[in-house]
């Protein structure tokens, strides 16, 4: 079999029918660097048609496990039947650090309505009021989350009504969030929704000034297997404020007072560009992508930070610190590096963990040789330069657009637009943009959206690659044809990945799968020449 | 004679619970053991068979009283040794009242309503067929015959139409069938002719022409069917008629929807024609 991804491409599409073909096709291109600066188009964020497994989550997922979850504060009580809260409960490995003993996190437990049939036929409104309170007393959260699950949506409970009625009646801050698994083309529809959420209710209410200089918020970085914390490290000694993440070891008050800082990092673009740009939109706040997987890519990030703040010492500062960690991940890197040099991955994850780690993996010399996004959106995969071009259709339409503008008290630009334009004029330094997946490849590399489980069997068979990054649903499916797997929703049992510690690990773990020898020695049952003894075969 | 389970199905209003319980009493006269579901949330599908009497429904008993329920707790004797019950559901506009009819009728079952002699279960389902759960009497052989209450008025004939692919659905997938159309007269022009057309188009029969009588408000002012009311009046002959010719239908069938012109066409044939812009006729 040809590995030309032009014709592995027809190859993975033949055995659909004709329209899904056409459609499969459409989500799948061969990378290229055409003269005007573009790459091909991409169809994304689509529905997956019925028949497909896919790798894909629901819009309640999105909402409460991927943006709400990792805040430890808010108390999150999902409106539902129980296994929606049961098999959200910590799997995603979103880690979190009270500062003492005593100080609130309600991120262990897992607090769920547990509707039932007599609540789905009568309405489950007075279910949700009784569980609101009883969560405020066992836990006084200063803030609750309601999450809807499909049959809230069904039934039409209005649970924003019954969160006006029991923030009145408590006197903490109660909101509902419509983001009923169904509602969107996948989990990203659910990130928009808590996005929204986030900027209606929270983002704004504390107005607690902070003196330090050089303040910023990290978005879009969830704190999975500590990822988050390696970062705080970094931050605190290049002398860096961080006021708040959205939303890895964040609290309720630090998003409240998040409109203090004077830049948003968005580390994963898809799920929090929204509140990004409501944030500039209402408070002046300029944003930039950034990228802290890889420690190239985190040198890079702390120099832009530097730029940004234009401030000598600053720079010095973060010089310092990249010249010391520097000098360890370079010592781990070239061992590893040696050892992984030329072999392949592919990545079928996230709307950013696809793009990102292939910054990792181009470290120790290995090449990406497939990519794709579970939920990501055209301006993902092709840059921010596409989405005026974008047309909003009936899934987009479903989720609520905010109308912001600046407010009349508090907008206060951070940057003159001639500062900005100079900042501009430096390289790579680039504001609200986001290049996307593509321009950062290689040419003639697959990239498919939205990958299907049969699509996953025939890359690795046709390509054997050398490792495979996806999640927990496909982990085991891939294992058992020999090939390595490394989750990266969860980090498997591993992290931190991010910043300069955490390409270490990443290095070291990588080096351990794609060396590891026992892949090799796998020879699956049905393959097995043994035969079975006849007495057995024949029961 | 093995039970024969029957739903009855029209637009909302149209009379479906009357002619059920109407021809329910009818049977009862005539010695067969009957039971009714209904099938609403409004819970008015056994009250002319009850004399009025407040039925406790099977989802309101089911919440007061958990696991305990017994059958006796959810159904009724009524007119002649009918036994009624009511599914009951939520205030309009909460819940869903869809899931409770499932509900509802799971709980019969296991609490063995269905294991008693009968000879006939009637469903008295609400309006049209809005959502999964008013489908429920016609899936799984809940319900095996059909009947569409319907009059000369195009949007009774129009839900009667949408029924029908609702049965062609469940016909394919299970056994129930078509068993006929009762036209519960509305004085329509030309009624009893264009039913029994329709019925005819649709594959089936005009099983009934019930003419509309005030002795019907009479009685149900009363709370009573007619038959019980007064048993000697003409309109309770023709609820005798009516269960008569439920009892020894021979034709069950799976409807053959109509399209919108031929449903069009059909009103404009009988008698609206001069109501409508002579280009349209020729």
């Amino acid at each position: 079999m040809s590995k030309d991804p032009r014709v592995v491409k027809d190859e993975l599409v033949q055995i659909y029918p004709k329209k899904l073909r056409q459609k499969r096709s459409e989500q799948m291109v061969v990378t290229e660097h055409r003269e005007d600066g573009s790459v091909p188009v991409i169809k994304s964020n689509v529905r997956t048609s019925p028949g497909i497994i896919t790798q894909r989550g629901c819009t309640y997922a999105g909402c409460k496990g991927v943006i709400f979850g990792p805040t430890r504060d808010i108390l999150n009580l999902v409106h539902g039947p129980i296994g929606c809260s049961f098999y959200a409960w910590l799997t995603r490995r979103n880690q979190t650090r009270t500062p003492n003993e005593t100080a609130p996190n309600f991120m262990n437990y897992c607090l769920s309505t547990d509707m039932q049939e007599e609540n789905i036929v009568f309405g489950g409104e007075k279910k949700l009021k009784l569980a609101v309170k009883e969560a405020y007393e066992l836990f006084h959260p200063k803030s609750i989350a309601i999450f809807s699950t499909c049959p809230v949506g069904l039934i039409g409970d209005d649970v924003h009504a019954v969160a006006r009625e029991m923030s009145a009646e408590l006197g903490i801050n109660i909101f509902g969030l419509s983001c009923e698994g169904y509602r969107g083309v996948s989990q990203s529809a659910g990130h928009h929704i808590a996005n929204n959420g986030l900027f209606k209710n929270i983002i704004g209410l504390d107005e607690t000034p902070h003196d330090d200089k050089f303040k910023i918020n990290l978005l879009g970085e969830y704190n999975i297997g500590g990822d988050g914390f390696v970062l705080e490290e970094i931050f605190k000694r290049c002398g860096i404020k961080q006021i708040s993440t959205f939303s890895g070891n964040s609290t309720y008050d630090s998003m409240a007072n998040s409109h203090t800082a004077d830049l948003n990092l968005v580390m994963c673009h898809r799920s929090i560009n929204y509140a990004a740009e409501m944030m500039e939109k209402k408070f002046g706040i300029p944003w930039m992508k950034v990228n802290f997987i890889g420690a190239d890519a985190t040198a890079k990030t702390l120099r832009k930070i530097a730029q940004y703040f234009e401030d000598a010492e600053l720079a010095e500062r973060v010089e310092q610190v990249i010249a010391e960690e520097m000098a360890t991940v370079e010592a781990t890197r070239a061992v590893v590096k040696a050892r992984c040099q030329g072999k392949t991955a592919m990545l079928f994850v996230g709307g950013s963990r696809a793009h990102h780690y292939q910054t990792l993996f181009t470290e120790i010399g290995m090449k990406t040789i497939a990519a794709g996004y579970e939920f990501g959106h055209r301006d993902d995969y092709e840059g921010r330069n596409v989405l005026p071009g974008l047309k909003v259709d009936a899934d987009s339409r479903n989720i609520e657009e905010l109308t912001v503008v600046p407010d009349p008290e508090r907008y206060r630009p951070r940057r003159t637009p001639d500062q900005v334009a100079k900042l501009e004029g430096l390289s790579e330094m680039e504001f609200r943009d986001y290049i996307g997946m593509m321009k950062e490849m290689e040419d003639d590399q697959l990239v498919i959206d939205d990958l299907s489980h049969h699509e996953t069997e025939r890359l690795l068979e046709i390509y054997k690659p050398d490792i495979f990054c996806a999640g927990i649903k496909e982990k085991y499916a891939v294992q058992k044809m020999g090939i390595p797997c490394k989750q990266l929703h969860s980090y498997d049992y591993g992290g931190p990945y991010a910043g300069f510690r955490g390409a270490i690990n990443f290095f070291n773990d990588i080096d351990r799968m794609v060396n590891m020898k026992i892949w090799s020695y796998v020879t699956p049952p049905w393959q097995s020449k043994t035969k079975l003894p006849e007495e057995v075969a024949a029961d | 004679m093995a039970r024969r389970s029957i739903a009855i199905y029209g637009k909302g209003g149209i009379g479906k619970s009357t002619t059920t319980q109407n021809t329910v009493a009818a049977l009862a006269e005539m010695g067969k053991k009957v039971m009714v579901v209904g099938c609403d949330p409004k819970a008015d599908s056994t009250r002319l068979l009850l004399g009025g009497l407040a039925q406790r429904t099977v989802l309101d008993t089911l919440r007061d009283e958990g696991d305990e329920v017994i059958l006796e707790d959810v159904m009724r004797p009524g007119y002649g040794g009918t036994k009624c019950t009511e599914s009951g559901g939520p205030e309009p506009g909460v819940g869903c009242a869809g899931r409770g009819i499932i509900t509802s009728i799971n709980l019969l079952e296991q609490l063995g309503a269905y294991e008693e002699e009968l000879d006939y279960v009637f469903y008295d389902v609400l309006g049209d067929v809005v959502c999964g759960g008013f489908a429920m009497p016609m899936r799984e052989g809940k319900a095996q015959e059909i009947y569409i209450v319907c009059s000369g008025e195009m949007m009774a004939m129009y839900a009667a139409n949408n029924i029908s692919k609702g049965i062609v659905k469940f016909a394919q997938a299970g056994g129930v069938r078509l068993g006929g159309i009762i036209c519960n007269s509305r004085k329509v022009d030309n009624e009893l002719e264009m039913i029994s057309e329709f019925a005819r188009l649709l594959g089936t029969q005009m099983i009934h022409f019930v003419p509309r009588d005030n002795d019907v408000q009479r009685a149900e002012i009363n709370r009573k069917t007619v038959i019980e009311w007064r048993p000697g009046c003409p309109q309770a002959d023709e609820y005798r008629q009516l269960a008569r010719a439920i009892d020894q239908n021979k034709l069950f069938v799976i409807p053959k929807p109509l399209g919108m012109d031929t449903l069009e066409k059909l009103l404009i044939d009988f008698g609206l024609a001069e109501g409508v812009g002579s280009e349209v006729v020729a």
